[in-house]
């Protein structure tokens, strides 16, 4: 069935540890830059997750063709935390998606780089989101279909440590676990706000790694910000194959900005422009 | 079920059963069709289809936003999946993940919704969809198809599988009478004229299509020719049709089993208002839930009849 496809994953290469680095600083430029242009945006949650973006589009982990969006055999990444659209719109624009200039049009009207992601308006969208909680039901069809077809591409969806909260996340870890989905992994951005207060106020994130384990998942924690660390940690997971894997990313929410990384009243806010020159400076 | 008895006609199958009869065939024709259960496939019939097709029947647990969710991710891969459940627990439970999953992004997803309506019976106001319909409606490009037979529901389930786009099918639970011959031609979004009539129009959907021709009988008898028309796709509607009936005829009953807002009639209503405005009367559940109780009880007692369109009917015959 799956012989007319790719049967043997040829993964693309992969950036030195000193590129990625720099392609971490240049993409924290690029969120701060067109959210502070925007006005409005969710910069912080979308520094939190930069050195995981960086090694899934970068570091040689997703397999994908940015002339060719559609790609049959791509890999697949799903922004369930809809409103960290900014990293990813800069990580698209840098894999040449679309050109760097639109950008600078985030939020506008008539531009397709919306206030959360939108599959229909932007190439290397896979779902659109927003609405917290769906990804990851979102990642599973794809999975299952890549069963369906004997494909062998790898879906990977990121949550939230907030959004998983939402009950919908902990049907699709049931259904998966079940389905034993080989292809699919969870990372979950664990920086440890939500909109208005502490993770640890409104649930206990200390145990996240027991219950998505009691779940069915294989587990492995790390250190969000160590590029090597989520390099390993990613290609662990695309090995494991007798079920779904996630990834609890220990992160820093506004990672990169002091001001931000002191103060989670920064989610949803965009940085105003007369603090955006020193901010750019501090990220270098 | 008694309605249509009056006027002649037979009981067939329920719709529920000719859409799982239909999607079983369709499934041996299109490897593309997926069938995405909620734990009630033996309910929605979807297990005529699982059990042939066991590697494209997933059964995700009693969880309609997951169900949805996984539907989303498999039409994105060029898969034409049928989500079904009960259609109270697909529509409220995982209605946004409908609006964001499927309408948004224009994903060809197909909504089945079974045990709509009050006909369901004994099981009572939780399990019956009284509002399906107008939430279904909501939704910007999603075709809402509600049959009225078991050919039709056979016919409307192949519409659906052709059909490239989101769609919601609202399948019933009882038996119910026979209509259409078999092999009805069915064509979204185009109304079917199973009566002719010059002095009013009675536009109905589902099992009251049965109630209306009953009713066009009975009206017949007091020398009121009354037209009968099956908008089986609420949306989009056929308003050339409802045009038609405002211009041609007296006025229009419409008869949903369905709340009396945002269903059937209030699209109808829209359309009359700005086509052809005429007098209206609506035989629908009102603004309220129902109970438990036989079907036939409920229908009667809910003012789901023949008698209730003949009502309307009359007055606007007589202008009133």
């Amino acid at each position: 069935m799956g012989d007319q496809h790719a049967s043997t994953r040829a993964q693309p290469a992969a950036a030195t540890l000193d590129e990625l680095r720099d392609m971490a600083r240049r993409l924290r430029r690029e969120v701060l830059i067109m959210t502070t242009e925007a006005g409005s945006g969710h910069p912080s949650s979308s520094f939190s997750a930069v050195e995981i973006m960086t090694q899934l589009y970068f570091g040689g982990i997703l397999r994908h063709r940015p002339q060719e969006p559609h790609w049959p055999d791509r890999d697949r990444f799903i922004l369930s935390k809809g409103h960290a659209a900014p990293i990813l719109y800069a990580v698209l624009a840098e894999a040449g998606y679309f050109p760097k200039a639109e950008l600078r049009t985030l939020r506008r009207l008539g531009s397709p780089l919306e206030g959360h992601p939108n599959m229909r308006r932007l190439p290397g969208v896979e779902a659109s989101t927003g609405s917290l909680g769906q990804g990851l039901s979102i990642g599973l069809g794809h999975a299952l279909a890549a069963r369906l077809d004997g494909r062998d591409y790898q879906v990977y969806v990121l949550l939230g440590d907030g959004e998983i909260e939402e009950g919908q996340v902990w049907e699709a870890a049931m259904t998966a676990a079940h389905q034993r989905v080989g292809n699919l992994v969870a990372i979950v951005d664990h920086n440890g706000y939500q909109q208005t207060a502490a993770v640890s106020q409104v649930t206990d994130p200390r145990t996240y790694g027991d219950k998505w384990a009691a779940f069915g998942w294989r587990v492995e924690e790390i250190d969000g910000h160590d590029l090597e660390a989520v390099r390993q940690a990613l290609l662990a997971a695309r090995d494991y194959d007798a079920g779904p894997c996630v990834i609890i990313a220990h992160t820093v929410k506004g990672k990169g900005l002091k001001l931000m990384e002191d103060d989670f009243t920064w989610h949803g806010r965009a940085l105003p422009k007369d603090k955006l020159e020193q901010a750019l400076e501090e990220l270098g | 079920m008694n309605l249509g008895a009056a006027v002649g006609l037979k009981l067939g199958k329920a719709t529920r059963d000719a859409f799982g009869e239909a999607l079983r065939d369709i499934g041996r024709e299109n490897p593309a069709v997926v069938v995405v259960d909620g734990d009630v496939s033996n309910s929605t019939r979807t297990e005529w289809f699982g059990k042939q097709y066991p590697d494209r029947f997933f059964n995700v647990g009693i969880a309609e936003s997951n169900l949805v969710g996984v539907a989303a991710g498999l039409a994105a891969c060029g898969k034409i999946p049928v989500a079904a459940s009960f259609a109270a627990f697909l529509l409220c439970n995982a209605y946004d993940q409908i609006r964001m999953g499927v309408a948004f992004p224009r994903l060809n997803v197909k909504l089945v919704g079974s045990h709509a309506g009050i006909s369901i019976g004994e099981d009572g106001p939780s399990q019956m969809a009284i509002e399906d319909v107008a939430l279904a409606c909501a939704l910007p490009g999603v075709a809402v198809l509600v049959p009225a037979d078991e050919h039709a529901a056979r016919a409307a389930t192949r519409a659906m599988i052709a059909h490239d786009g989101p769609t919601y099918l609202r399948v019933g639970r009882p038996n119910v009478p026979v209509i259409y011959d078999e092999g009805v031609s069915f064509e979204i979004g185009k109304a079917i004229t199973v009566r002719e009539g010059g002095d009013v129009t009675i536009i109905a959907n589902g099992l009251m299509v049965a109630a209306a021709l009953d009713a066009a009988a009975r009206l017949a008898e007091q020398g009121i020719q009354a037209r009968v028309v099956d908008m089986h796709t609420v949306k989009p509607l056929d308003e050339a049709a409802v045009a038609a009936a405002g211009r041609e005829t007296g006025g229009i009953v419409v008869a949903e089993e369905h709340l009396h807002h945002g269903g059937l009639g209030s699209m109808v209503a829209m359309a009359v208002a700005r086509l052809h405005p005429c007098r209206m009367g609506f035989v629908d559940l009102g603004d309220t839930y129902a109970e438990s109780g036989a079907p036939d009880d409920l229908l009667r007692a809910y003012g789901l009849t023949a008698e209730r369109i003949v009502e309307e009917a009359t007055r606007i015959a007589r202008g009133g």
